[in-house]
């Protein structure tokens, strides 16, 4: 134990704690800009300046360990007005555009402006400017607010292990992008978001056309729009209206979608369920044929992507059903435009994701159905909260409603879909059933629910089947290694690119002021266990047994993996380069 | 500079003033010939350090010789080797610090070029203090001569047995390596050199943790320059104590500097630390050309601090130079006569060390960046009073929180040319004219010089 005095209060800590983290334990709170802890311990914004008794510096209390007999100033005026400075050289290259910034009142820079009421910026002289990258269909990235705090660099490679950012020029002119300033289109980008929830200023963000198609969309009187929410937006959207993490609003975000006027509000978790009949028999084929064992989950197009980037020998190991997102579009243009008679041209489909990779995958030309595209708007939790608000409504004030039918009603399967572990559990649940005749004690599920790599052994028939889930691309690379290196055998492989899964996308509200990376990952384990919940309150459980779904294969689709589910439901993957030849140039800002 | 021979290179002059150790063998030997090597007692010292004393002794003889490191910190060199000795990692590293890259500085080069195997001679002594078993030279790729030379020493040192394994039949192992710098200033920072050698981006480290505990691959690694290691062997070989009858009271031996600038002769000259500035202009400089008078000089580089007429006797050692805002840094040495503005030369040094900033902290990288902005508008004539205040408030402040070195040191020739210089600043912001007709202020900069005239 190391023995200290911080602004004069006697203290003892255990070796090896940072100043930042001791003064937290006194009740201070050092501001801090960089700082993402255990991901981004960097150093670089210098904002957390604390004085030390006999030190003639400054020093930078997120990375500086406590020394014994220490004596710490937290305020003095010497380190208010060094923060202070800082503060404002950063804001001396840096666009004064809050009003029209995406980060506006959600900046961690702008928040520190306030605090350290910064009231003029005295140093005036150039500002970078460089070109935006604003060519993929997920992610927007602005050079020109990006502070070099790194966290996004060190996010990519510690969590999504992608690394496909890293500090471009240097001195003045440098900032964060992909190598080369490549653009994301021409990298191993996932477009799993997570760069975004991390990013403290308004320098990356989801790109943001979708919401204006959509408002078009429900003006254009010739259109006939459906909607589709995401399993996790019923336990995020609130949080948008600032209700806890974790509050399930089902039956108010039904509402709130009529009243925006959208003709018919949909379940993606009925895709979901479709996902698991066709998934689950795919996997029963391959378990007796033996072949293309372990089957990876394909339902996640982060990991879809970083797939087809990293690993292309498992393409052939990867579920060949589509995401429930696409899956779902493909019926809205044949199943639903039949029942309802409506021609598919007219029909637009949406989808509310928790996740910007969607925009990515909805775009993807072999996810087309007879030469629609099955989903052509894809609008972000972030992007979906401000719609409604825009309009006026608010969620808190609505009542609940329910989904409309065909393609409203989803299992508790689907619902989980969203949680890490979900789709494995929603999976599990029919194919013990088919294979056993029995329902599979619920205990065991616990075991791989939440965030990070766990693994399941079932006895099915004698047999004894290993399950395993990874959440977050850095705990599925070492998932997958393990598998390559003949270490583990596994028959049924889920993996979602983002912490604790879908409910921790990288399209979810972003909170700013967080200086700890598992804040993150908790909000997302909240709300993965609102979606439980909301599983166990649901009449039917398993996807098999949902009376549309049943409907919808009797019919429509004839049997899962039949004909037409494979043209509807089924695609192939493309083995992609780590970074193409044909780079792209970035465009400067008009 | 390419095809200097190296005699040329090297002031003469000055016997009795001058003390040739690291510079021992430079322009003496053919610079690849180990027989020419060895008949300069080359490799004595290692043989001695190899089979009649032990790693502790090594490290107490170089504590004996008080040699500080000569790339510019001037930390206790045997302190260094002791810390990484200390650890009891299987794995430690060696580095020398090659990337000299202050402008005008050309001793390490001169060094590497000239006498490469006293390199290597002391950088396996140093393996066999600390215990490593592999050691890497960072040099820059601007200095290809150097490379080639090098590469050419470790080859031939390997042939004849005195690199690789059981050297010299003693079971003690050492590999070398070179590893080449891509252009970047801050690598000479060693957190940033280790980084680089890593094939990362060169940035630098937060120091502690530091190289000798964890440093190269995270392996307790030693880290000193080209001239710190020159001086190994001969400490070795004559003894801690012979090394620290010259130089100083705090700062021991001798030191080089690459004399340049408005001086009659200049070139490479290696003194006893606390030589005063005084001696190395008029006795070993020839005075300054042109019968001018003497204004200036830049000591340290970039990174380093101006010196006026008040510092003529002063003696350069490490703590006389730290305690008035400068340092000893790498060894250059710039005269400027009665001619020099001495806000074009704070604003050319500045321009350095903003352009060479990584750009990982705030304070180095917009900071530097704001302090040559203002230095701008004064040479242009758009300067007010006010900047004088900005500019030191600036400098207090990126001194006091930067990263690295760099960073802490780039505000320097600013610092002092204010506090020395201060009505060169005075008559570019208030009269809007440069006295020395070096900054374009403006149109009526050149009628009020004829005026004065």
């Amino acid at each position: 134990m190391i023995k200290l005095k911080i602004d004069g209060e006697k203290l003892e800590v255990r070796e090896g704690t940072t100043i930042l983290e001791a003064a937290k334990k006194i009740g201070i709170k050092i501001p801090t800009l960089c700082y993402l802890k255990d991901i981004n311990e960097e150093g670089a914004c210098r904002v957390c300046l604390v004085k030390v008794e006999g030190d003639p510096m400054l020093r930078p209390s997120c990375i500086s360990p406590v020394e014994e007999g220490m004596e710490v100033k937290t305020s003095t005026p010497e380190v208010i007005k060094a923060r202070k400075e800082m503060i404002e050289l950063l804001l001396s290259d840096h666009p004064a555009d809050c009003l029209s910034c995406i980060a506006n009142q959600n900046c961690e820079l702008q928040s520190l402006a306030k605090e350290y009421d910064i009231r003029e910026v005295k140093y005036r002289g150039e500002k970078r400017e460089l070109p935006i990258d604003d060519l993929s269909p997920s992610i927007v990235r602005d050079p020109n607010k990006c502070i070099l705090c790194r966290r996004c660099v060190n996010v990519c490679k510690e969590v999504v292990t992608a690394s496909i950012y890293e500090i471009n020029e240097r001195g003045f002119n440098s900032f964060a992008a992909p190598a080369m300033n490549d653009s994301y289109i021409d990298t191993p980008c996932t477009y799993c978001g997570q760069c975004i929830l991390a990013c403290p200023t308004g320098a990356l963000h989801e790109k943001r056309e979708d919401s204006e198609l959509v408002w078009e969309a429900l003006a254009d009187e010739k259109k006939h729009v459906v909607i589709q929410t995401a399993p996790a937006i019923r336990a995020t959207l609130g949080e948008v209206f600032n209700m806890p993490i974790g509050s399930l609003v089902t039956g108010k975000v039904v509402a709130a979608l009529k009243k925006l006027g959208f003709d018919k509000v949909f379940d993606d978790c009925f895709g979901a369920d479709v996902v698991v009949m066709e998934e689950g028999e795919e996997f029963i084929h391959r378990l007796k044929e033996k072949k293309r064992l372990p089957q990876f989950t394909s339902c996640c197009p982060g990991w879809v992507k970083f797939a087809e980037n990293f690993y292309p020998e498992l393409l052939p190991h990867l579920s060949t059903v589509r995401s429930p997102q696409q899956v779902f579009g493909a019926l809205s243009k044949t199943y639903y435009a039949e029942q309802a008679g409506i021609d598919p041209e007219n029909i637009f489909c949406v989808s509310t994701m928790p996740c910007i990779a969607k925009k990515f995958e909805a775009r993807r030309p072999e996810m087309k159905v007879r030469d629609l595209q099955a989903v052509d708007a894809v609008l972000t939790t972030r992007e979906l909260g401000q719609m409604i608000r825009q309009a006026g409504i608010d969620l808190k004030k609505m009542p609940n409603k329910s989904y409309d039918e065909p393609m409203g009603y989803a299992s508790g399967a689907g619902v989980i879909f969203g949680a890490g572990g979900g789709v494995m559990e929603a999976t599990l649940r029919t194919v013990y059933e088919r294979l056993t005749g029995e329902k599979m004690k619920e205990v065991q599920y616990k075991a791989i629910r939440g965030d990070s790599y766990k693994e399941l052994e079932v006895e099915i028939k004698g047999e004894k089947l290993r399950f395993a889930v990874a959440r977050g691309l850095g705990n599925a690379r070492h998932l997958i290694d393990r598998v390559l290196r003949g270490e583990v055998e596994y028959h049924l492989v889920e993996i979602m690119a983002c912490p604790s899964g879908c409910v921790g996308g990288g399209g979810q509200p972003i909170y700013s002021n967080q200086d700890e990376w598992y804040m993150q990952v908790e909000a997302g384990n909240k709300r993965g266990e609102a979606l439980f919940l909301a599983d166990e309150n649901k009449k039917v459980r398993t996807a098999h047994e949902n009376p549309w779904i049943k409907k919808l294969y009797n019919e429509f689709l004839g049997e899962a993996m039949g004909e037409l589910s494979r043209e509807l439901f089924h695609s192939s993957y493309i083995k992609r380069p780590l970074y193409s030849k044909k780079a792209h140039k970035l465009k400067n800002k008009s | 500079m390419k095809n200097l021979p190296q005699k040329e290179m090297l002031l003469s002059c000055g016997k009795g003033i001058q003390k040739r150790i690291a510079l021992r063998n430079f322009g003496k030997i053919k610079p690849l010939d180990i027989e020419d090597y060895i008949n300069e007692k080359g490799f004595i010292a290692l043989e001695k350090s190899l089979f009649e004393m032990t790693p502790l002794e090594v490290i107490e003889e170089v504590k004996i010789s008080g040699l500080r490191g000569r790339g510019g910190g001037g930390f206790p060199t045997a302190k260094k080797w002791e810390l990484t000795a200390k650890n009891k990692e299987n794995i430690k590293y060696v580095i020398c610090n090659a990337d000299e890259g202050d402008p005008g500085a050309f001793m390490d080069r001169s060094i590497i070029e000239g006498d490469p195997v006293s390199i290597i001679e002391a950088m396996i002594i140093a393996a066999y203090a600390i215990g490593a078993k592999e050691g890497f030279i960072y040099v820059r790729a601007e200095y290809p001569e150097a490379v080639k030379t090098l590469k050419k020493a470790i080859k031939i040192a390997n042939k004849e047995g005195y690199l690789g394994k059981n050297i010299l039949d003693s079971s003690f192992d050492f590999d070398l390596e070179i590893r080449i710098g891509a252009g970047a200033f801050v690598c000479g920072e060693e957190t940033a050199l280790i980084n680089s050698v890593e094939g990362q981006r060169g940035n630098p480290r937060s120091k502690p943790p530091f190289p000798a505990k964890e440093g190269l691959w995270d392996k307790p690694t030693l880290i000193n320059n080209v001239e710190t290691f020159a001086n190994i062997p001969a400490i070795i070989r004559n003894g801690g104590d012979w090394y620290s009858q010259f130089g100083s009271e705090k700062s021991k031996g001798t030191k080089v500097f690459a004399l340049a600038g408005d001086i009659r002769n200049s070139g490479l000259i290696e003194v006893p630390m606390g030589t005063t500035l005084k001696t190395i202009i008029y006795d070993l400089g020839g005075g300054i050309a042109n019968n001018k008078q003497f204004k200036a000089a830049q000591i340290g580089g970039p990174s380093g601090g101006v010196l006026c007429r008040e510092h003529l006797d002063l003696a350069l050692d490490y703590d006389n130079l730290l305690e008035i805002g400068s340092m000893i840094g790498s060894g250059g040495l710039v005269i400027m006569d009665e001619d020099t503005c001495m806000v074009d030369i704070a604003r050319y040094y500045l321009d350095f060390t903003q352009d060479e900033s990584c750009g990982k902290c705030t304070p180095c990288r917009i900071g530097t960046k704001r302090m040559l902005e203002i230095l701008d508008r004064i040479v242009s004539g758009r300067g007010i009073l006010d900047d004088i205040k900005r500019l030191e408030e600036l400098s207090d402040l990126i001194k006091k929180t930067s990263l690295c070195g760099l960073g802490q040191s780039a505000p320097n020739p600013v610092l002092s040319t204010l506090k020395n210089f201060r009505e060169d600043y005075e008559t570019h912001i208030v009269d809007k004219y440069c006295p020395f007709g070096v900054c374009k202020l403006s149109e009526n900069n050149k009628a009020k010089l004829g005026e004065l005239k």
